[in-house]
This record gives structure tokens, C-alpha cells and sequence, in this order.
């Protein structure tokens, strides 16, 4: 006891900030391996022998043909779920030809002058055929009329910047103009950082009109889908009046390894999961990608949602 | 000025804390703990004062200024109970018709195993979508460090102050380098290119008012600051208590709605 308050009284006499510059200085003189090349390596070498038309899952390690896995991007062998972009699973969600589209056009300025942010958004615009991280617009669910979201994760990690901030705050709007409920599919990185204090002011945007549509008496539905982390966990992603997850899904506000560092332990294969959310009492169900259509219909009608009749 | 600068002098551990404020502006201030569901969390402070003979709620976050005291405080990374906390007191304030002040000083939400499995996430976004509508005056001042959700988990406030020298980001400029360029020692680089200081923060029109400082920051002359501060609090509260209720919640939603910047 007595070593430590010697030591404690010592560390009173210098400031956090001295404390930081030394811990820096010494991580700096410890020599790395250059992790990033080795990662590129690796990445060339499996590139190398799987075909252009199979991917292989990261569960089961299996090669699997990229056709295998079907509309909803299940693995034929081990049933885990791939990412989806926000196309298919609009495709997998509304009706058939139900969705209507909205702000087609809106993509990101630069409000930093960040260095080449203008020209990756362009470059992965051309990539993806998306404007932006996010799919938003209006739709039928088993003929259930609503406002819906959806999120890319092909697009800058689903990050938000002012585009996805704007984009899902309209929806808001719009369902609460209309009296109709809002479902939005997370999948986000968290904040865009390119976008800086404007992306952490998107969180407070979406986050004030999904309240109004809630004073509004108005239902949200939010889908938890992989990876779900940051500030889009720590605004609209848990504000859902039901939060539903796909199964093995990652949802999170600090990162993985931000956390091990703090806490310096290893931190256990189902933190951070969809069933750990589920355990804790952060998510109202897990629900099966398949089964997903059904059970929001089953939601919405039970909320006296209005059906669209088709003449 | 580098930018860096400011990250320095808000984060001295002698930089003048919530409750240094608290107890100076204030008084008769009665803390009150506890979120009732977890455990108080020290990293938040609050309770109830009188600014000038009005009674008002206070918050904060609370840093320590000796190393025994920022390990009591959690060095002012709040977990989700300390938001709790808040969101408590804030419910309470609604309920006695209390303006709302809340002083902000820290790096970020505590990232860790507890945190999480308590929502740390849930927590912040529960006070967001709670402060866009709470119907009484609610202004938040960052004191010193406003790190990213876990210091706007405060500030979605009828106005948003900075003191001079005090720094507002969507993360630490550290952060910031490693994660774009995979390198923590660009951080001086990446405060310029992030805008997080006072006078950015202004010109970006994210926050209307800055406080002076003395120079070298307001630990060398925290009267100076404190008294500034609390001149201005008392004046601006008198504005935003003048106002109904719906032109308060409308302009406090046309204050964040605005923010964003993109073409269509
Ligand atoms: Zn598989």
C-alpha cells in the first residue's frame, strides 16, 4: 500500500497530458510490424485462389458461388448471413414493386474541405451505382404502407454523414406528415469522419425528428443489421419503439478493439452480438432474415397500420 | 493558433471542472446521485441550484483534478447509468418547470464491457431524442473536452457554448489519425483539419456563443471566465424563458434540423 501511494503522489505532481506524451513515447519506440502490408498480402493471396464468381464464407470456410447464396445472401452450407446491399434487401422486403424512392439525387458536399473526400465519394459512386450510404423512400410491407430506410454497407462502412443524417430525417418527417411508420435497416461504421462535428450533428438531427413522429403517436421499427456500431447505435439505430436484430449480427457503440485496449482484456466471441444485445434487454427480438417480411407485416397490422388496397 | 493548442489546454488536469463552476455561479446547490436503476455514476454530476434567485437543474461531467479523483471519476467517461442520471434530472426539471444547464468536459462515453452490456449506446440516444423536446430552457457550455456522442448526449440544448480554449469533435484528433491514416502521431494535423475549436465551431454556425478566456487558458484566471459566464447565463436565460413553449421546442428543432451540408 505504501508503494502505491509513493507512486500516487508522484503522478499528482504531473498532468494527464505528460502521462499521454509518455505512454505515446514509449508505444513509439517499440518497433511494429507493418500489419497493413501483411494484411494486403493476405488479402492478394485468397484473392488469388477463389474464383471471381464465389466468395468463401467466413464461417464455414467454404467456397461458395456467389449465385449459391441466393436473394437473401444466406451461405447454402452453414446458413450464415452475408451482408446485404440496401437494393436486395429492399427487393426482399417491400412488396413487389411497392417502393417509391426519394432524394435520388442527394449526395455529399464536402463541409471540412476534407482531402479527397470529393473524389472517394465520387469513385465509389461509380462503384456501387449508390449516391450515398443510405436507400430511403416509401413502400408496402404485406401491404402495409410505410416510410423506410435502408443502409449500405458498400458505402463508406454505412457511415453517416449529412446525406444519411438528411435523408432519414425527411422519412421521419414524411411519416409523421402522413401519419405512417417509419423502418429503418441499420448497418453503420458510425459517424462519417470526413464530415467531422457536422456527422456528429446528424445524431441529434435524426435522433429529434424520430421524437416528433413519436409524439406524433406514429410507430418505428428499426432492423439491427451487421455490422450496427458507433453513433448510429448511440442515435435513431436504438430508439425503435421495437428493436428487432438479425441473428449473429455485430451492434455496438465502442469498437471491439478500442475497448480491449481500455480494459485490457480480450473480450469474449459474443460480446457485441445481436442474442448478447437480446440478453441484456437491448433488443425486443432476433429475427430470421427469411422471416423478416412477415414478421414486420405482422407489426404493422397490429398497430392499425392503413393497407394499401390495389383497385 | 494550432488547433492542437486548444486540445492541450482543455485537456490540463488544472482546467477548471463542472463543479468548479457549479459551485461558483450557483447557489445553494443540492447534488443529487443515482440513476435509480444501476448505481451513480461519479463520471456525472447534478443536482438543483438558484442562478440568481431562479431556480434552475445543473449538470456535468465531472474530471478529476488528482489522479485519486479522476479514477473516482472514471477520468469523465460517463457509462450508460451516469446518462441516466441526467436523463432523471432533466425528467425532474420538465416536471418543476426548471431550466436546464449542463457543463461538458470529457473525451468520450467510457468504452468498456460493462458499458455495453448496460447500452451505452441506447443511453445516448435515449437523452438525444429526449432533450429535442423537453419543454423547459435548456443551455449546455462545453468547459473544456466535448468528445464526440457522449458530450452531445448533453448538448442537444437551446444553445450550445464553447469556452475559448475548450474543443468540440466528432472524435479525438488521435482517434481521428489512426483510424483515416492509420497513424495516432498525425493528431496535430488532424485537429487543423477537423475544425474542433471555439471559432470554427462558431463560423460553422454549430455553436452561438464563445467565452472568453485569459491567456493561456482559464485556469490562470477562472473568476475571469466563471463570472463571464455566469453573466451571460443569466441574460440568456431570461431570453429563452420569456419564450412559449412551442417557439422554444420550434426553434430548438430548427437548430439541429439545420445542420448538414450536401447537393440535390
Ligand atoms: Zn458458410
Amino acid at each position: 500500500m505504501k508503494l502505491f501511494d509513493n507512486i500516487k503522489d508522484n503522478l499528482d505532481k504531473i498532468s494527464v497530458d505528460t502521462l499521454k506524451e509518455r505512454a505515446e513515447a514509449i508505444k513509439n519506440a517499440i518497433p511494429k510490424p507493418s500489419p497493413a502490408k501483411n494484411k494486403n498480402e493476405n488479402k492478394k493471396d485468397k484473392k488469388e485462389d477463389i474464383p471471381a464468381d464465389s466468395v468463401k464464407c467466413p464461417s464455414c470456410n467454404k467456397i461458395i458461388e456467389k449465385k449459391a447464396l441466393g436473394k437473401l445472401k444466406i451461405c447454402p452450407e452453414c446458413g450464415r448471413l452475408f451482408r446485404m446491399n440496401a437494393k436486395d434487401r429492399i427487393k426482399a422486403i417491400a412488396d413487389k414493386d411497392s417502393f417509391k424512392e426519394m432524394d435520388i439525387n442527394m449526395e455529399a458536399d464536402n463541409p471540412l474541405d476534407f482531402p479527397d473526400y470529393s473524389a472517394k465519394i465520387k469513385g465509389l459512386q461509380e462503384k456501387t451505382g449508390l449516391k450515398d450510404a443510405v436507400k430511403t423512400g416509401i413502400c408496402t410491407i404485406g401491404g402495409y404502407e410505410c416510410a423506410i430506410g435502408v443502409m449500405d454497407s458498400g458505402f463508406m462502412m454505412g457511415s453517416m454523414g449529412s446525406v444519411v443524417g438528411e435523408k432519414l430525417t425527411r422519412i421521419f418527417e414524411y411519416g409523421t406528415e402522413h401519419k405512417i411508420p417509419v423502418v429503418i435497416f441499420t448497418c453503420s461504421g458510425g459517424a462519417r469522419m470526413q464530415e467531422g462535428i457536422v456527422s456528429l450533428m446528424q445524431m441529434a438531427k435524426v435522433s429529434a425528428a424520430a421524437a416528433k413522429h413519436s409524439e406524433a403517436g406514429q410507430l418505428y421499427v428499426t432492423v439491427l443489421t451487421d455490422p450496427t456500431t458507433g453513433g448510429v447505435t448511440a442515435s435513431f439505430a436504438m430508439l425503435g419503439d421495437i428493436i428487432l436484430a438479425e441473428p449473429k449480427t455485430l451492434v455496438g457503440f465502442a469498437g471491439r478493439r478500442v475497448i480491449e485496449q481500455t480494459i485490457k482484456q480480450k473480450l469474449p466471441d459474443e460480446f457485441q452480438t445481436s442474442e448478447f444485445l437480446l440478453e441484456h434487454g437491448f433488443v425486443d427480438a432476433i429475427v430470421e432474415r427469411e422471416k423478416l417480411p412477415d414478421v414486420l407485416a405482422t407489426i404493422l397490422k397490429l398497430h392499425n397500420c392503413k393497407k394499401e388496397v390495389e383497385d | 493558433m494550432p488547433a492542437y493548442d486548444n486540445v492541450r489546454i482543455a485537456r490540463k488536469i488544472t482546467r477548471p471542472t463542472a463543479l468548479d463552476y457549479i459551485n461558483h455561479i450557483f447557489e445553494d446547490f443540492v447534488e443529487l446521485h443515482g440513476d435509480r436503476g444501476f448505481r451513480d455514476d461519479k463520471a456525472v454530476v447534478g443536482g438543483i441550484a438558484s442562478l440568481n434567485g431562479v431556480p434552475v437543474t445543473v449538470l456535468g461531467i465531472q474530471k478529476g483534478k488528482t489522479m485519486e479523483e479522476n479514477i473516482e471519476r472514471n477520468f469523465g467517461q460517463p457509462h450508460p447509468e451516469g446518462y441516466r442520471k441526467a436523463l432523471r434530472l432533466m425528467y425532474q426539471a420538465e416536471k418543476f418547470h426548471r431550466p436546464i444547464i449542463n457543463f461538458i468536459n470529457t473525451s468520450g462515453a467510457y468504452p468498456g464491457l460493462g458499458a455495453e452490456e448496460r447500452g451505452q449506446g441506447e443511453a445516448i440516444a435515449r437523452n438525444l431524442m429526449v432533450m429535442a423536446s423537453l419543454k423547459v430552457p435548456t443551455i449546455s457550455i462545453i468547459i473544456g473536452e466535448g468528445g464526440s456522442g457522449g458530450a452531445l448526449a448533453l448538448a442537444v440544448t437551446d444553445r450550445v457554448w464553447m469556452l475559448e480554449n475548450s474543443v468540440y469533435a466528432v472524435l479525438s484528433p488521435e482517434g481521428f489519425a489512426s483510424i483515416l491514416w492509420k497513424d495516432a502521431k498525425r493528431a496535430e494535423e488532424a485537429a487543423d483539419l477537423m475544425k474542433i475549436t471555439a471559432s470554427d465551431l462558431l463560423d460553422m454556425g454549430i455553436i452561438e456563443k464563445i467565452i472568453k478566456e485569459v491567456d493561456g487558458g482559464c485556469q490562470n484566471d477562472f473568476g475571469f471566465t466563471a463570472n463571464l459566464l455566469k453573466a451571460k447565463l443569466e441574460a440568456e436565460l431570461e431570453i429563452l424563458m420569456a419564450k412559449d413553449t412551442d417557439t422554444l421546442l420550434k426553434e430548438r428543432y430548427d437548430r439541429f434540423r439545420s445542420f448538414g451540408i450536401f447537393k440535390e
